[in-house]
């Protein structure tokens, strides 16, 4: 496994608040690389620098260096767009447009210019078997996709997300508005999804990531304590804090 | 073989209805709704229906497309109702871009500072201001800047400028209540903002963005005050007179012509008919504007 994401020294502020530490990581390829860590702990926030929707947020300033794929994504030449098309993001609440799932699925490869209707189909039917929602919703890809479950939904999101190839998957918490169940289906996708696509995932719940994740990192107030191998993460922590977070002793 | 009586028994039912006061007020409360909801729409329809019931029986085809008569009777609306269209449609050509684009900018783009918390202000402002004062404004730019008179151009323009803050207003906060979700969907996607607004944020807030523009239309198809003073009271006597230079008095201000200021023996009669196109016209344009909703929701079945 390569290095697919290169993170180094980077520095993080909201305004005066000093969000990110000096965080340093290389994130390997086709493989799920979990972030866990109180709320607050800049888990989510270095998610969100990776495909620069901290970008929208005014008064955001970064320092230090994302390297994805060998280039710096906050370079001068990057097109954020395209950045955007290569690093796909599923997030908290399943977000679909008020559309048919047909056009929810077909939104990102439209706005990057495909018109043919044949191929838009093809897309549509592989996003969708991608994300095990195909055999679900094949008889009424014209139906609203408001009419979906949450589970469904946050698949729909999901097939949306790889509608428009990306290489890297990020997942917000994708799980933490969805019963067991549906948690359940999206933990064995995202396993499924793995050997494709680099996956990223921020989760509050460090069972899940024990579950589904080659790697673990462990945050607490921005910084990187401890990233490792998912099983030795969780069976021989080194440093003391983790032992006391995934003890439940805090968090 | 239980009874479901039997549960209770003897001993006291513990879900049995307590007769306090917030009961009692939680009835009188719903049955003061109900009666003002039911008075209410009462109204309206009885409104409605009287104007409707006086004009619609005795409209004839050469009422509609008849010219209007000074001195005799039997005088029709004909060029009034072209121009009311005609002068409506020019004014939502003219406001709905303007409107928009200004709503669009005031949600999406403009900087968070006092100067864009002041124009929200005036725009507000101009929202309520009176339409006469929309009209005196047409007057002083046409008539006495441009000196081209009362004319269709002139009252269409005074009429988009009476309606653009409303729009505006409309468009700004329809755009503000989409989801946040759903725009971060769209740039999460690679979408850029000009692609974002167009295919996310105007499709999910046109419910509302409709909804005003039909207010702002039925409005401006029953303005009389503006017309009056930018168009004229007078048409050019011609049907389907296209010119834009040509003097515009529509429909709302006929009614008031006859009304107050004509000789014909038969005002009255004409007023009532007049009234009555004046509604329908009023209730066909809602329904009109409403089609492509309707389209939209038929292709996106829940």
């Amino acid at each position: 496994m390569g290095t697919l994401i290169d993170i180094q020294s980077l520095n993080l502020y909201y305004g005066t608040f000093h969000a990110l530490k000096d965080v340093s990581m290389d994130i390997p390829e086709k493989a799920i690389t979990a972030f866990i860590g109180p709320s607050g702990c800049g888990k989510s926030t270095l998610l969100r620098t990776l495909n620069r929707m901290n970008d929208m947020i005014p008064g955001t300033r970064i320092e230090g260096q994302i390297a994805v794929g060998g280039t710096d994504i906050y370079s001068r030449e990057v097109d954020v767009e395209t950045l955007r098309k290569k690093v796909g993001m599923v997030f908290q609440q399943p977000n679909p447009f008020p559309k048919s799932i047909y056009d929810n699925v077909a939104y990102g490869p439209r706005l990057h210019g495909i018109r043919s209707k044949g191929k838009l189909d093809e897309i549509v039917e592989t996003s969708l078997r991608s994300a095990a929602l195909w055999g679900e919703v094949k008889d009424h890809l014209k139906r609203s996709a408001l009419s979906l479950s949450g589970g469904q939904q946050q698949r729909l999101c999901i097939a949306r997300a790889l509608a428009v190839n990306p290489d890297i998957l990020l997942m917000d918490e994708a799980t933490s508005a969805l019963d067991p169940i549906s948690t359940l289906k999206i933990e064995e996708l995202a396993q499924d999804l793995k050997d494709r696509y680099t996956i990223v995932m921020v989760t509050h719940n460090m069972h899940q990531a024990a579950r589904v994740s080659n790697q673990t990192v462990f945050f607490l107030n921005g910084e990187v304590v401890e990233y490792s191998d998912t099983e030795k993460l969780f069976s021989n922590p080194r440093d003391q804090r983790t032992e006391d977070y995934i003890s439940g002793r805090f968090g | 073989m239980s009874t479901r009586g039997k549960i209770s028994g003897n001993t006291p039912n513990p879900f049995a209805s307590r007769r306090g006061l917030n009961q009692f007020n939680n009835r009188l409360f719903t049955l003061l709704v109900w009666v003002v909801g039911i008075c209410t729409v009462l109204f309206i329809c009885g409104l409605l229906f009287l104007i409707l019931q006086k004009g619609l029986p005795k409209l004839e085809w050469s009422f509609l497309s008849g010219l209007p008569s000074e001195i005799e009777e039997g005088g029709g609306i004909g060029p009034t109702l072209f121009n009311s269209i005609y002068v409506l449609v020019i004014s939502l050509v003219i406001s709905i871009p303007l409107g928009m684009a200004a709503g669009i900018y005031l949600a999406e783009f403009a900087p968070d500072n006092k100067f864009i918390a002041f124009v929200r202000i005036c725009v507000e402002g101009l929202a309520s201001v009176p339409s006469i004062i929309f009209g005196l404004f047409g007057i002083a730019i046409f008539v006495e800047a441009f000196q081209i008179g009362l004319t269709i151009l002139g009252g269409a323009v005074s009429l988009a400028f009476l309606n653009l803050p409303v729009l505006t207003r409309v468009t700004e906060e329809a755009i503000r209540a989409v989801p946040i979700e759903m725009k971060n969907a769209s740039f999460a996607l690679g979408g850029t903002h000009l692609q974002t607004i167009l295919r996310v944020l105007i499709p999910v807030s046109l419910n509302s963005i409709i909804t005003g523009i039909c207010l702002v239309a039925g409005r401006a198809f029953g303005e009389s005050a503006v017309i009056i003073l930018t168009a004229g009271v007078t048409t050019s006597g011609e049907m389907w007179d296209f010119s834009l230079f040509s003097p515009g008095e529509t429909l709302a201000v006929h009614l008031w012509y006859v009304q107050s200021e004509a000789i014909v023996p038969d005002a009255t009669e004409i007023a009532e008919k007049a009234a009555a196109v004046l509604v329908f016209v009023v209730l066909l344009i809602n329904v009109i504007f409403r089609v492509p909703l309707w389209l939209n929701a038929r292709k996106t079945r829940v």
